[in-house]
């Protein structure tokens, strides 16, 4: 593992709380992602990759902007893994990153229509950008 | 009975029948929803990292308003209440993060979790009465074949929000029976609508959404119900089918016979 991965690694682990360990690898967190085909990584790919410290790989796959934080491989979870919050840290790590945001206020006016929550900008923007 | 309510922004909005058919119904039912003073917008996601404090503060500020007036505090949009419940469950729990907050706000009182967090839904159930909002119903929607969709929000995580049971839900049809329609029970009812995606990628909420509408429609539904502005925006929007998704407060007012004051 590199240098700049083991730290990623930490960061990844401390931002999330998750204690990937307790992984069984029985795969029910991807079984019901609803974005399973979207996902370059699955989410219970996230898990096992941030054990093996490929975190570089996940940062740069757009698998990290594909999880619509459903909760659902969470709250499924029979090890209380919760590989959610996997994702969002890697995600965070990429964004967090300076000048790389992922959505730009400037990218939003084009995205609008009449009908579009102010939810959905928020919670996209909350998700995409730091 | 009185309770603090926060609305949240898409319901000042984008969602403003969401809102409006609420506080009318409210009143028909003999409680009333106090605005809170000087809310701001909850963040619409929870954030999953425990070291993210700065965007959980307005909620934090809600809920302390909340227990300054000595009132329980009322959500009704699914984000709204996801966020805020997760935030108090946070206050509750983690003492770290409990003085990072309290640090921050400087509140007079600091705060640690002691608001009780409603959803409108649960403000029915457990303080109205599925019975008494029967007996209140003047216009029963007899007849009428009505799909719940709960999405993610109202129910994950079941530990922190305790609304339902996540897998086998059953407070809105129970509210649906409530006001005379039928119940009509789909797979899908608890399963992603694609939220956010639709900025990123609508190619895969319009996946999303169209799964769940055409679940809905196989099981003999003609109107689908939700809490939330954006399952409502994506199920209309990017599902490409015709079935009319509405607020469930709408039919709650009109069963009741306040919907033409709108």
């Amino acid at each position: 593992m590199s240098e700049s991965n083991k730290l990623l690694k930490e960061t990844v682990l401390h931002t999330s709380g998750v204690d990937v360990l307790k992984c069984m690898r029985c795969g029910k967190c991807t079984a019901t992602c609803p974005s399973f085909d979207e996902m370059e990584y699955h989410p219970h790919q996230f898990v096992y990759m941030v054990e093996k410290g490929q975190i570089e790989k996940l940062m740069n796959s757009d698998s990290i902007y594909k999880c619509l934080s459903c909760f659902a491989c969470l709250e499924r979870c029979p090890r209380q893994v919760e590989p959610a919050k996997l994702i969002e840290a890697v995600r965070l790590a990429a964004v967090r990153r300076q000048g790389m945001n992922h959505m730009k206020a400037d990218d939003i006016p084009a995205l609008l229509d009449e009908d579009l929550p102010q939810q959905a900008i928020t919670s996209a923007m909350r998700k995409y950008s730091k | 009975m009185k309770f603090s309510y926060f609305p949240g922004c898409t319901l000042k909005t984008k969602a403003k029948d969401l809102d409006f058919y609420a506080r009318a119904s409210a009143e028909a039912l003999g409680f009333t929803l106090e605005e809170l003073p000087e809310w701001q917008c909850c963040g619409a996601v929870y954030p999953m990292s425990h070291e993210e404090i700065a965007p959980k503060l307005s909620s934090v500020r809600a809920l302390a308003n909340a227990r300054d007036l000595g009132q329980d505090l009322v959500t009704l949009c699914s984000a709204c209440h996801n966020v805020i419940k997760q935030t108090n469950y946070e206050m509750q729990t983690s003492p770290m993060d409990r003085d990072m907050a309290n640090r921050y706000l400087k509140l007079e009182t600091p705060y640690s979790g002691e608001t009780t967090v409603l959803h409108y839904l649960e403000v029915l159930r457990d303080r109205v009465g599925f019975d008494k909002i029967k007996e209140k119903v003047v216009n029963p929607l007899t007849g009428r074949k009505i799909a719940a969709y709960y999405g993610c929000l109202l129910l994950r995580p079941s530990s922190v929000m305790k609304m339902d049971d996540p897998e086998n839900p059953s407070i809105l049809e129970d509210f649906i029976r409530a006001i005379g329609a039928e119940p009509v029970i789909y797979g899908m009812r608890n399963e992603c609508c694609g939220g956010y995606i639709t900025l990123e990628d609508k190619a895969a909420a319009e996946k999303r959404s169209s799964i769940i509408m055409k679940d809905a429609e196989s099981h003999g539904a003609e109107t689908v119900v939700t809490a939330c502005p954006l399952c409502m925006y994506n199920l209309r929007k990017n599902s490409g089918s015709k079935l009319p998704v509405v607020y469930f407060t709408e039919l709650l007012a009109e069963a009741l016979g306040v919907k033409e004051a709108r």
